[in-house]
């Protein structure tokens, strides 16, 4: 695997196909937790962590249990189980080895367990048919991606509070039309390449 | 057939498996809580108001069972909660005094402004403007309600442009005296009948070019009060509660009638409302 490559899938995540921004996964802690800047981070870091390591487990079970036995049609199901005993496995193993990143990650562990963003970097990695050490950047640099638009987003809506705003817009109106604003920006890098 | 047969067994063993791995690890990695802090949970409000000094209710339950935090601390259980809570520690919890916050200014209205001021609505942003913010009086309620956004109880509300406290609701958690930028609002004891209305530490003959009711430092409530209890200290007469007795002779003495006694009013009340029935 060339250097490039992986440069290429990296910034493709993190960019241009930006996961909650260009292919609109993760919309729900997208707009829930993006109040305050550091409740944003801390769900940020979090994705990335599980992100991570559902791309290598999912990539695991694909390659040695579902081709073997030719049952690639329930990818969706499998990827579910694993990932969702994959974050209670690691949320049980956090709490006993590492209390303080527990405490640092908080509610947002449990919260991702079905969160789509998740699953469709698992999905994704299988549809674009990549080897493990791409499944793995992928899914990293698909979580850093995910931080960046909600770190973000959490920025313009903590001053969205103080925003002189029509009544009507107030709140949650106007957090959606700057989130589509964001989005639009995004597009913009659709025309980036690596070569 | 096999199609079927495979893709049951797959997914039955993966299932088992997971389920027999978290079950082992729930077991390895459990990490031992104490009951009582799940029951002490239970009983505090849940307001997460901050108002005992600890991060939200759950931090304050687990420093009540670490021994580190007096059991009387939840301003918005009060009495009943420090009650229930010793009950499940099994200790007495001593008496606890409810307190509520007091806006230590008569402003409004009366206050001279140095400009009008069309920001954003929020009084840090005000105060940080030229000069401390659009009031002549540096310690003067600003009026924009950044403690009535802070209150997680509704006790705090702003009419013309003076914060008041309604004093049934508040629970002195003091989030609106951290969210003033001013430091106008205070703790006083729920029982407290008289307090003053002001918070200037100016000299009064600087404070009355642009205030005609703040406090002078007259010393005038300081020679009525036969118990000692309120003093002039840097220009600002302060009530110490403690020796308090309610007599409002502080307030009947006081020359700019900002020293208010809640009692009068209560008793001015009572005289309105029998006029009117008569």
């Amino acid at each position: 695997m060339s250097f490039t490559g992986i440069l290429s899938i990296a910034l493709g995540a993190i960019l241009v196909e930006n996961f909650i921004l260009v292919k609109f996964l993760g919309i729900c802690p997208f707009l829930g937790v993006s109040k305050k800047m550091d409740t944003a981070l801390g769900m940020g870091f979090a994705v990335i962590f599980v992100m991570g390591l559902a791309s290598i487990f999912c990539w695991v079970v694909n390659e040695w249990l579902l081709v073997p036995f030719n049952l690639e049609y329930m990818q969706t199901v499998v990827y579910i189980l694993v990932i969702a005993a994959l974050v209670q496995f690691v949320e049980m193993f956090l709490q006993k080895a590492v209390p303080s990143l527990y405490q640092a990650l908080g509610i947002y562990l449990p919260l991702i367990t079905t969160n789509c963003a998740v699953l469709g970097v698992a999905l994704l990695n299988t549809q674009y048919g990549y080897n493990f050490l791409e499944s793995v950047v992928y899914g990293i640099t698909g979580g850093i991606g995910f931080t960046i638009a909600i770190v973000l987003f959490a920025s313009v809506r903590e001053r969205l509070e103080f925003a002189d705003c029509p009544k009507a817009f107030e709140g949650f109106p106007i957090a959606l039309v700057t989130a589509g604003l964001i989005a639009l920006a995004f597009m913009g890098f659709s025309g980036l390449k690596v070569w | 057939m096999n199609n079927i047969l495979y893709a049951v067994l797959v997914l039955g063993i993966l299932g088992a498996v997971f389920g027999f791995v978290l079950a082992y690890a729930s077991k390895v990695f459990a990490v031992e809580v104490d009951p009582r802090q799940e029951e002490i949970l239970g009983v505090l409000p849940g307001a997460n108001c901050g108002g005992c000094g600890f991060p939200g209710c759950s931090g304050y339950a687990a420093a009540i069972v670490e021994g580190k935090a007096p059991l009387n601390r939840c301003a918005a259980g009060g009495a009943e909660c420090a009650k229930k809570i010793s009950a499940i520690m099994g200790v007495d919890a001593g008496e606890i005094e409810k307190s509520v916050a007091l806006v230590r200014c008569s402003g409004g209205p009366n206050v001279t402004k140095k400009y009008e001021y069309l920001g954003i609505k929020d009084c840090l942003s005000a105060s940080r403007m030229p000069g401390g913010g659009p009031n002549e009086c540096p310690y003067a309620c600003i009026g924009l309600g950044s403690c009535v956004a802070a209150c997680p109880f509704g006790a705090i509300s702003v009419t013309d442009g003076l914060a008041h406290v309604d004093r049934e609701k508040c629970v002195g958690c003091m989030a609106c005296a951290a969210a003033c930028p001013k430091n106008v609002i205070v703790k006083v004891p729920y029982s407290a009948d008289i307090t003053v209305a002001c918070s200037s530490k100016e000299k009064g003959a600087v404070l009355r070019k642009y205030c005609d009711i703040g406090c002078l430092g007259c010393k005038i409530c300081e020679k009525a009060c036969p118990s000692g209890a309120i003093h002039v200290v840097d220009n600002l007469a302060v009530i110490d509660y403690s020796k308090c007795t309610s007599c409002g002779l502080c307030a009947q003495k006081c020359p700019r009638k900002l020293i208010r006694d809640s009692k009068l009013n209560r008793e001015n009340d009572i005289d309105e409302n029998a006029a009117q029935a008569e």
